[in-house]
């Protein structure tokens, strides 16, 4: 009888000791110790960000940093979190993100492109299909296609290839590819592009999309912003001129303008070194223009998110 | 009955009441001592063996508690309610009200039934894949083969139990979805059937082991009453053996049910994460699990679409919970009911 006072009492002791939530937002404008800045997000940017890792570090030893992925989403979510330093995205931050941040951490959003990506778009090898616009791609991806005969294919039933909706590769598609609109139920959702470039390698019947970097064994198509426009194929010049239709930067954001290890380390990812580790990975380096003025370079950059001149408080980091 | 000095000694109580607080007889120092000691080392056992079950309820209380918005928070009922979840609704002004599942949109869809459709077909091709090969080979093992063969054959299925499910997702997506496509020709090469085949390896050896443990339970003289009627091995394996076990092979298939539904990352790497709402077992599936494992990543922290997958969790959690609680009682009764008959 007393025995059950004793287990009751236990049981009582473990559940007081675990009440009341643990502080969200882990340190205030800290986060990470000194001697490691913490990179999360994008699985497009990880290949880039971990060689940028490797090399910055044989230059600095005694600095670690420690870059992991997750999707765009998830480096964003630890940004707000307080739980990363740096937050890879391929995509921009959406407007409520930033607010996020500026309500959990008190601070502004600092925005920096890295490089240049485009989205290549993947078929067979076999495939005969050797250009999309736009518009096809839009239809094909809300699922209004069945078959690629519709296409001047062969008749096969379309399979569509994609990422998941915690993928910045995912939203930037939705966003210029279908105008927002909801992919097809349909469509196979793979957990990075290496996965999805793997999957249409093997499968005559399939499409997908993903990062540039990526696309080894399986055969590129050429856009075409719209039915009448010219093919374009994601080449260097292409994506890094904005002839490509479907490219884009990728972004480092932090919280408040980066600092110390931090800022060390994103100045070496803008430096010509750290630009030719992006070219060597497979991506793009930003473009040089000819008079390095802030506003010239945001201009020139596709798709770089809401401008400084807007209400969002986003800056530019100049380099 | 013990006291440890938390009240006083019950009147009902024979002998002499031990206790050390006010005791009617004076007892010697160093036996207060020793069972003082006795007590305290009962409380921390009691509680630490407690603990594991304070573990699994803290555990389902968190989850529940991430997915109430669902049902108090006026912001997130704004976006999503239960009822929406279940029945099917008309996501644009004017449009055919349909299932579902794309929680990253202008318009978030939260329909539950796509879900619940791909999780259940994976687990029925996962059972219907796993069980016949685990319960012959039980009986195969139980019945037939000759005490070596079952001394290698017991552990090597066992072994099974001891790959990571990562290992054979991975197996699945590279070597079995291949070898499929090529087969049947699939219209999708990651579809329920691959997904579901991988998941059955993942739960034959839990049934098996269940079902051999049953078979092995019963009694040896049904065995020998058929064989003195005239049956043969075969015939009184499958007629008076199977039937006998039968209770315990049930539960071997709720236990494995449990396990396949819970499953991960199988789903995950295998299954295509299509959101189809489809009774065509060779279309893609996107189960609970892998869209939980999916999706969290992103999820801004106390937003609609955090309190969803909470929800899912939750209901993940009892339904197994259900299942395998299940499962483990009707084994236990098996094994008691059988074990001591002694006819």
């Amino acid at each position: 009888m007393d025995l059950r006072y004793h287990h009751l009492l236990s049981i009582a002791l473990l559940l007081a000791g675990c009440t009341g939530r643990a502080p969200g937002g882990g340190a205030g404008a800290g986060g990470s110790s000194r001697e490691t800045v913490t990179v999360k997000g994008s699985d497009t940017m990880i290949l880039l960000g971990q060689r940028l890792a490797e090399d910055f570090m044989k230059a600095h030893p005694e600095l670690t940093v420690q870059v992991t992925g997750g999707g765009s989403g998830t480096g964003i979510a630890a940004l707000i979190n307080g739980t990363t330093d740096i937050a890879n995205a391929s995509r921009p931050m959406k407007e409520s993100e930033r607010l996020q941040v500026q309500k959990r951490r008190g601070l502004q959003v600092v925005q920096t492109p890295v490089a240049l990506d485009g989205i290549a778009i993947f078929v067979h090898e076999s495939s005969p299909v050797r250009e999309l616009s736009i518009p096809q791609l839009k239809r094909i991806y809300l699922g209004e296609v069945s078959n690629w005969r519709e296409l001047g294919g062969p008749d096969l039933p379309m399979v569509l290839y994609g990422r998941e909706n915690s993928s910045g590769t995912y939203a930037y598609f939705k966003e210029r590819v279908l105008d927002e609109e909801d992919f097809a139920p349909e469509m196979q959702t793979l957990p990075g592009t290496a996965a999805v470039v793997n999957a249409v390698s093997q499968d005559r019947k399939a499409i997908g999309f993903g990062g540039i970097a990526f696309g080894r064994g399986i055969r590129d198509v050429a856009v075409k912003a719209d039915d009448a426009a010219e093919p374009v194929l994601p080449t260097e010049d292409n994506v890094v001129s904005g002839r490509y239709p479907i490219s884009r930067p990728l972004f480092m954001y932090t919280a408040g303008e980066p600092t110390g290890d931090v800022k060390s380390f994103i100045d070496y990812a803008l430096s010509p070194v750290g630009q030719q580790v992006a070219a060597k990975v497979g991506y793009y380096p930003l473009p040089r223009p000819a008079s390095a003025t802030g506003d010239d370079r945001l201009d020139s950059l596709p798709d770089a998110g809401p401008a400084p001149t807007q209400d969002a408080p986003a800056e530019v980091h100049q380099p | 009955m013990d006291h440890s000095g938390l009240g006083p000694p019950t009147p009902s109580q024979p002998g002499p009441p031990v206790g050390l607080a006010a005791p009617l007889r004076p007892v010697s120092r160093a036996t207060a001592g020793r069972k003082r000691v006795d007590a305290i080392a009962k409380w921390v056992i009691a509680a630490v063996a407690f603990s594991a079950i304070a573990a699994v309820v803290l555990i389902f209380a968190f989850v529940v508690r991430e997915a109430l918005p669902l049902f108090f928070s006026p912001e997130v009922r704004e976006e999503v309610t239960p009822e929406s979840m279940l029945f099917a609704q008309a996501w644009k002004e004017g449009s055919v009200p349909s299932y579902s599942w794309q929680p990253v949109s202008v318009v978030p869809k939260y329909s539950l039934a796509p879900l619940l459709v791909g999780t259940f077909k994976v687990t029925l091709i996962a059972l219907l894949f796993a069980v016949p090969l685990a319960v012959l080979a039980a009986v195969y093992s139980a019945e037939f083969a000759p005490r070596k063969v079952r001394e290698v054959l017991k552990p090597a299925i066992e072994l099974l139990a001891g790959v990571p499910s990562v290992v054979l997702g991975f197996f699945a997506l590279i070597v079995l979805a291949t070898f499929l496509q090529n087969v049947f020709g699939f219209t999708y090469r990651l579809n329920g059937v691959v997904a579901g085949m991988a998941l059955g390896l993942a739960i034959i050896p839990v049934v098996y082991t269940v079902s051999e443990d049953a078979l092995v339970a019963v009694p040896r003289s049904y065995r020998e009453a058929a064989l003195a009627l005239g049956a043969s091995r075969a015939r009184t394996a499958w007629s008076v053996v199977l039937p006998a076990a039968s209770p315990g092979i049930f539960a071997a298939i709720v236990l494995g049910f449990g396990r396949a539904m819970g499953e991960t990352m199988i789903v995950l790497m295998a299954s295509g994460n299509a959101a189809v709402l489809s009774w065509n077992l060779t279309s893609s599936v996107r189960t609970i699990p892998a869209t939980i494992a999916a999706e969290m990543g992103e999820v801004v922290v106390g937003g609609a679409h955090w309190s969803v997958l909470f929800f899912l969790g939750a209901l993940l959690f009892a339904v197994t919970l259900t299942f395998n609680t299940v499962g483990s009682w009707y084994v236990a009764r098996v094994r008691r009911k059988l074990g001591g008959m002694t006819e």
